[in-house]
């Protein structure tokens, strides 16, 4: 076999480094949607690669739902200052304040479809054209329909019926005034690869994708961690287990699993002999059938 | 699973509800144990809903809401599954004829296009359309799945039938590399593990077909094409003097030393450094994203393209492609469109439709001159300055266009110069 050809790996690198070098090249004024998650930081390490020896010509822009893993922020802005970048705050408090959105009510209440409004709004008010994401096709159904440029309505909105045709490597994100893409660069990896990357890269992550003890609650068949926000039913009590994270959103409705992989090769053992997805643990995504499908419509991520 | 050198593989299925396309990626999906938990439960949940005994392995294909209600797929869906050997992207497109744009859409990233035919029906319309497709698109790869041999008491000669009629047709194609596999897969024969129902047929289950196929060569190694993205041109005290042209290598092979030419302008010079992330490398090849820094100071931009000084490409301000019309929308005589080509934009027209093809029959229309939707037809278009092009046939990444209506912003059309 010859010798000049990529693994896996290399060919999934490079793809996601054309597509961000194609919307520095398109857009004026693109973001990186960052969440302090396992994708969005995957994102920025390939930007860095993407722009080296420049540093990364894009802001991180974070819709912060006020209920976050304060291990996250920490590793946000430890980042930011590491990479002397930009960053814009989208809060979905301010908008609960100026009553943009009203707070849903009930034990399952999450702030997760309020971020909708908040990034809407953030990227009206910075002249965000483009938001750069570290959505992935194999995550949810909706997902599996997206471009790799996105385009949004003048309201934000997502018609996936309605969608650009994306042949080749040939990218258009032509757009009017008002109207915006959203880029996905890692479409094409799955979880597995996602930390097949970070390991070979060795790509630093927030300590909670790796097995700690925490004081948790049983709650939708996950371990929900205990916080100040969590409102606790009668039944439900509170447990110290040794958990991690599969994926980071809310605090309040980000699952746990029972682990003990603490380091990035037990990570990976143990995700490639997962028979779960990794949305499993999302309560965002048990609403119904097409959960994901309505909020992306919207404007979601 | 240990991090490795398996290479990528993307396949396009394409076919309709009725020929069990959905059956059998699930039947892949499942069999090579790609399918998590809360994924199967809710298959069978809505399996045992609807009323079926077993588990209804086309669910696992389920998209969106409409999509389902109306149990059709009406866009292009990306899967994946990893084996041992190779990491797979299918790209599940329709099989009707309203749906020929998600067909080439699919078809344009793909190394190899499954095609089933209904073992019961042998080759339909819709066969030689899609064949169509593939070969239009230099697909390198076919890999014919003659399915539901079960309903044709998985009969040898019946397979060898429906070959015949396979090759009668095919022969007017270009494709390189075609396979025939007989399968069920409802029932799995053949598709990830071999039957003892089709004891007669010697040759590899799909999987085992997909996992071989020999892909490192579909890439042109020979022409060197470098088209220009971006330039980084960073202002910090280390890399002041750094001028760093960014790309993704669409064919052939640079080396630190080489001779360049830059196009459009023609100016030379030599290959200085190769950065490829942080790392300076000495050689790189397609499909590398990379910077290159060049020996002079020349003045280079998007839309330029770098090559070997001995190998250049085309420039032609008027040439042909074969198109495929993409929207509702029919062209317009003599609108302007914008082209993309590579990373180059320019203004163009349509001057000219040659003739029109008649997908089903592969007859020429000389007289219809109209654009519609999935119309494919031989066109000439002019642009405003001449382009760096290769035809299609050697060159997917330099051959390929797309045209979008400035009204809109959509894109309308998609093409293979010729």
């Amino acid at each position: 076999m010859s010798k000049y050809y990529l693994n896996y790996l290399d060919e999934l690198e490079s793809e996601a480094i054309y597509i961000l070098r194609e919307v520095w090249a398109q857009f004026e004024n693109p973001v990186i949607l960052f969440s302090g998650g396992k994708d969005s930081i995957l994102v920025t390490h390939l930007a860095k690669k993407a722009f080296y020896p420049n540093k990364i010509p894009f802001p991180l822009l974070h819709v912060d739902t006020g209920h976050n893993f304060p291990e996250t922020i920490e590793f946000r802005n430890n980042l930011i200052e590491d990479l002397k970048l930009q960053l814009i705050v989208g809060s979905v408090q301010e908008a609960i304040d100026k009553g943009r959105v009203a707070e849903e009510k009930g034990k399952n209440a999450t702030r997760n479809s309020l971020q909708i409004t908040t990034l809407l709004d953030a990227i009206e008010d910075h002249k965000i054209d483009c938001a750069i994401g570290g959505g992935r096709r194999d995550e949810e159904k909706a997902r599996a329909k997206e471009r790799f440029f996105s385009h949004r309505d003048d309201f934000g909105q997502w018609d996936p019926k309605n969608q650009r045709a994306e042949l080749w490597n040939l990218l258009n994100g032509k757009h009017f005034e008002g109207e915006h893409f959203r880029a996905f660069p890692i479409s094409n990896w799955t979880e597995m690869d996602v930390w097949n990357y970070i390991k070979r890269e060795n790509i630093a992550i927030p300590s909670l994708y790796f097995a700690h003890e925490r004081e948790v609650v049983f709650r939708n068949k996950s371990w929900i961690p205990n916080s100040k926000y969590l409102k606790l039913e009668e039944e439900e009590e509170v447990v110290l287990k040794k958990i991690r994270f599969r994926t980071l959103g809310d605090i309040t409705i980000t699952g746990g699993i029972e682990s003990e992989a603490d380091t990035l090769e037990k990570i990976a053992i143990e995700v490639s002999g997962m028979r779960k997805t990794e949305r499993g643990d999302r309560s965002d995504d048990k609403r119904s059938e097409s959960a994901m499908e309505d909020r992306k419509k919207q404007g979601y991520f | 699973m240990e991090i490795n050198n398996n290479q990528l593989l993307r396949f396009t299925t394409a076919g309709s509800v009725d020929d069990g396309k959905s059956t059998l990626i699930g039947r892949l999906l499942y069999d090579s144990k790609s399918i998590f938990e809360d994924q199967l439960q809710s298959v069978s949940d809505t399996s045992a809903k609807k009323g079926h005994d077993n588990l209804d392995l086309a669910l696992f294909t389920d998209g969106l809401r409409d999509e389902r209600e109306q149990g059709i797929t009406i866009d292009v869906a990306y899967r994946y599954f990893t084996t041992p050997k190779r990491k797979f992207i299918i790209a599940d497109t329709p099989g009707h004829i309203q749906y020929t744009r998600n067909m080439v859409t699919g078809a344009s990233t793909a190394n190899a296009a499954v095609i089933l035919i209904d073992a019961r029906h042998g080759v339909i319309e819709q066969t030689k359309r899609h064949s169509f497709i593939a070969s239009l698109l230099n697909i390198p790869h076919l890999i014919v799945c003659i399915n539901k041999m079960d309903l044709v008491d998985f009969a040898e000669e019946r397979f060898n039938q429906i070959i015949t009629e396979f090759e009668s047709f095919s022969s007017k194609l270009l494709i390189k590399d075609v396979r025939y596999i007989p399968i069920s897969a409802l029932l799995g024969d053949n598709v990830v593990n071999r039957s003892s129902n089709l004891d007669w047929y010697q040759g590899g289950t799909l999987l085992n077909i997909l996992e071989t196929l020999h892909i490192s060569s579909d890439i042109n190694k020979i022409d060197a094409r470098f088209p220009v993205q971006t330039v980084l041109r960073p202002q910090n005290g280390k890399h002041l003097d750094f001028r760093g042209y960014a790309g993704r290598i669409a064919s052939g092979i640079y080396r630190v030393g080489d001779e360049v030419a830059v196009l459009p302008s023609g100016f030379t010079s030599k290959i200085k450094t190769i950065v490829k992330g942080e790392e300076e490398i000495m050689e790189a090849y397609a499909p590398m994203s990379i910077a290159i820094t060049l020996e002079n100071d020349i003045d280079i931009g998007r839309g330029d393209m770098i090559v070997k000084k001995n190998n250049q490409p085309e420039t032609e301000q008027e040439f042909d492609v074969m198109l495929c019309w993409l929207s509702n929308e029919p062209a317009k005589p003599r609108a302007k469109y914008t082209i993309m080509q590579a990373t180059n934009e320019q203004r163009a027209m349509i001057k000219e439709v040659i003739y029109k093809i008649d997908i089903d029959s592969y007859n020429r229309n000389m007289e219809d001159k109209t654009l519609n939707m999935n119309d494919i037809a031989r066109i000439k278009i002019r642009a405003t300055h001449r382009l760096m092009l290769d035809s299609y046939r050697d060159n997917r990444n330099t051959g390929s266009i797309i045209l979008i209506d400035e009204n809109t912003n959509e894109t309308v059309a998609a093409g293979m110069i010729v």
